[in-house]
């Protein structure tokens, strides 16, 4: 009888093109290749100089997110970059992919925006892939029953020459998380508790599998989310196994098969999933019960605590430092903290439920005079959608800035920043000091408790929204 | 990149745990479509001051610092962002070694196709050599091995592939491209299916 396979080895044996041994990694076969413009541009010029061109064309997709504009074209029809080099960058992309034949979603595209929303909403992210681009949150596409991570500028282009790449076989962790979630908590607030327990280096070498009840009763959205911010914990990647809500994802998906092609795909689809019996690296459980909605106090995603939990007592040298540079003090929970910059969007939380959730916070309320918010969809599609259902309205009503597709505020490499000493309220993934811009202070959050703190101008319990519901009912 | 067998210098000490790609090289001089020239914004917002006059305590800013090539850094160095910015940035700084506890895996995966020696060494060895960043080390990529002058030998663990592509300045891509056959059998195979 052969050994149970987890769903990550299901995945990484099917694409071993050469298996490892003691002198030299495998080599992998990778099924789709995302790129953007900026891990892109030396590995084309890598190749150039070498006399290569890309081996598959026809896997690779490219958009541009990082360097782009939110705000919309001047009156003169020029694009607002922030910087010349920026938008080099970007027509540096332009240039590649026009030459090798690669298909870009440009400015001008319907379907451009940021690279993990908008690869899974065309249905290019399929079960079973093996899928690479040069960014950490490539994890998120993890969320669908394929094998997901970020590489470097040098390996994206050893994937452009050869579509392969060599690695060593990572462990295997397995997060199970059981239960209901509470009303104001979400894949959001469950990651960041995640992150809290194992820590923001208890994935580093492993391949994370999420399961339990909760997570299958998460819709796609929220899966990502999840796995989005696996890098978050250091791991490699972070996976769901496929099932109905993925099948019904994709069914609406434009690039996905179609017809009796997409019924062959689901009946192949299905096999992903850890078989019975098999064995984890590692294993961590969690009760969804005991998730709260969930902030960062510190430097890095591991500090995350429940927004009505007192920030812990510095024990070491870098939280003492991680405090003084957050102006935080240990002992206060981090509700009632005012807030200066609320941020909506990202590759963790740019989609369109994520829109709704905000909507539902700030529909007939406005935002604290203090606070400045921007509400950045994912992806033009994210974008169109929203606005047909009238969000862009009510976001703009509530005195909040409604933008343009891209990555904005989470990396604020496009001149979107929050400004030196401002604490930002962020639904992206990354609390570093200095991520939104020189001197920034983050918390990292769900959209729900960033749009209720914009409200009210400082940190607050997203629960209180559901309480007030319940009197009224 | 041309093959080494050593790296023999004193060291640089930032203790700090967690120091994220964000602070290896901030996100904003990330707009650029070359590799080279990087060095200078390593570090950047601990390097300078917001008036760009460098911030005197950061140890790369002392001059006996200057042209250390091993950095001795706090515990999960490099965690964060997938940018092979940051080791093209330390590379250009003049580094050759990182030597910590734990180092987190793309930045590893990333700094050796740079010729930047992850060293992963006990977290008590991290600390011990760290009282002592004046002392000639010698990281020895053919023995996997760290020496101090007074004698200690601590072994680091290194991949046998990624040794000899240090040693030899053998280049991965290179050794992809010669297994083009495998490579379309493979496709030959799954696509015929």
């Amino acid at each position: 009888m052969s050994t149970p396979r987890t769903l990550f080895d299901k995945l990484w044996d099917a694409h071993v093109v050469s298996p490892e041994s003691s002198t030299a990694p495998a080599v992998l076969y990778i099924d789709l290749h995302l790129i953007h413009e900026v891990t892109s541009p030396q590995a084309f010029t890598e190749l150039a100089a070498r006399g290569l061109k890309p081996r598959r064309p026809d896997r690779t997709k490219a958009t541009m997110d990082h360097s782009t504009p939110t705000l919309p074209a001047g009156a003169d029809g020029k694009l607002p970059y922030y910087t010349a080099a920026a938008e080099t960058q970007v027509n540096t992309l332009a240039r590649n992919c026009a030459e090798h034949g690669i298909e870009l979603f440009d400015m001008n595209s319907d379907h451009r925006g940021i690279v993990h929303v908008i690869a899974p909403e065309l249905g290019f992210t399929q079960p079973g892939m093996t899928i690479v681009c040069g960014d950490s949150h490539t994890s998120t596409h993890g969320a669908f029953g394929a094998l997901a991570f970020g590489i470097g500028t040098s390996e994206v282009g050893h994937v452009l020459a050869t579509q392969c790449l060599l690695q060593r076989k990572p462990r295997s962790m397995a997060i199970t998380v059981d239960g209901e979630l509470p009303p104001g908590v979400g894949a959001k607030d469950v990651i960041l508790h995640i992150i809290g327990v194992i820590g923001v280096n208890g994935g580093t070498g492993h391949v994370i599998e999420y399961r339990g009840s909760t997570i299958r009763a998460m819709d796609m959205e929220q899966r990502m989310t999840l796995c989005n911010m696996s890098i978050e914990a250091g791991a490699r990647a972070g996976m769901v196994a496929p099932d109905e809500t993925t099948f019904a994802w994709l069914a609406k998906a434009p690039r996905a098969p179609k017809g009796e092609a997409f019924e062959a795909a689901v009946q192949a689809w299905r096999e992903l999933q850890s078989e019975e019996g098999a064995s984890f690296d590692s294993d961590v459980r969690i009760d969804a019960a005991d998730i709260r909605p969930t902030l960062t106090w510190g430097t890095h995603p591991g500090t995350a605590i429940a927004v009505d939990r007192p920030i812990p007592a510095a024990t070491d040298a870098a939280a003492r430092k991680a405090l003084d540079y957050m102006h935080l003090d240990a002992g206060h929970a981090l509700a009632g903290t005012p807030v200066d910059v609320v941020f909506v969007g990202s590759c963790t939380n740019g989609r369109l439920s994520d829109m709704r959730a905000v909507a539902s916070v700030l529909r007939d309320r406005h935002i604290a005079s203090r606070v400045r918010m921007l509400v950045v969809p994912g992806s033009e599609q994210v974008k169109r959608e929203a606005e047909a259902e009238g969000i862009d309205a009510i976001v703009r009503a509530a005195g909040a800035e409604w933008r343009e597709p891209g990555c904005s505020m989470c990396i604020a490499m496009n001149g979107d920043l929050v400004a030196p000493g401002q604490l930002a309220v962020s639904t992206s993934n990354r609390n570093f000091e200095g991520r939104q811009g020189p001197g920034s202070r983050t918390l990292l959050a769900s959209p729900l408790s960033a749009a209720w703190a914009a409200v009210n101008g400082q940190v607050s319990d997203p629960r209180e929204l559901f309480a007030a519901q319940k009197e009224v009912a | 990149m041309s093959g080494f067998q050593q790296v023999k210098s004193r060291s640089v000490v930032l203790r700090q745990t967690n120091i994220d790609t964000d602070q290896i090289i901030p996100a904003r001089f990330l707009s650029t479509t070359e590799r080279s020239g990087l060095g200078k914004h390593a570090f950047n917002d601990w390097r300078w001051q917001a008036d760009g006059s460098p911030n005197p305590e950061f140890p790369f800013n002392q001059p006996a610092n200057a042209d250390r090539k091993i950095l001795l850094a706090g515990r999960n160095f490099g965690c964060g962002s997938s940018r092979e910015h940051a080791p093209w940035a330390l590379v250009d700084l003049g580094l050759r070694a990182i030597v910590s506890s734990e180092i987190a895996d793309i930045f590893r995966n990333n700094s050796l196709k740079n010729g930047l020696v992850p060293v992963v060494l006990a977290e008590a060895d991290v600390q011990q050599l760290m009282e002592r960043p004046d002392d000639e080390l010698v990281v020895d990529v053919a023995a996997c091995e760290l020496r101090t002058p007074d004698g200690r030998a601590y072994t680091f663990p290194l991949d046998a592939f990624a040794q000899t592509c240090l040693l030899e300045g053998v280049d991965e891509l290179g050794y992809l491209l010669a297994r083009q056959a495998d490579i379309e059998h493979y496709e030959d195979t799954r696509y015929a299916q």
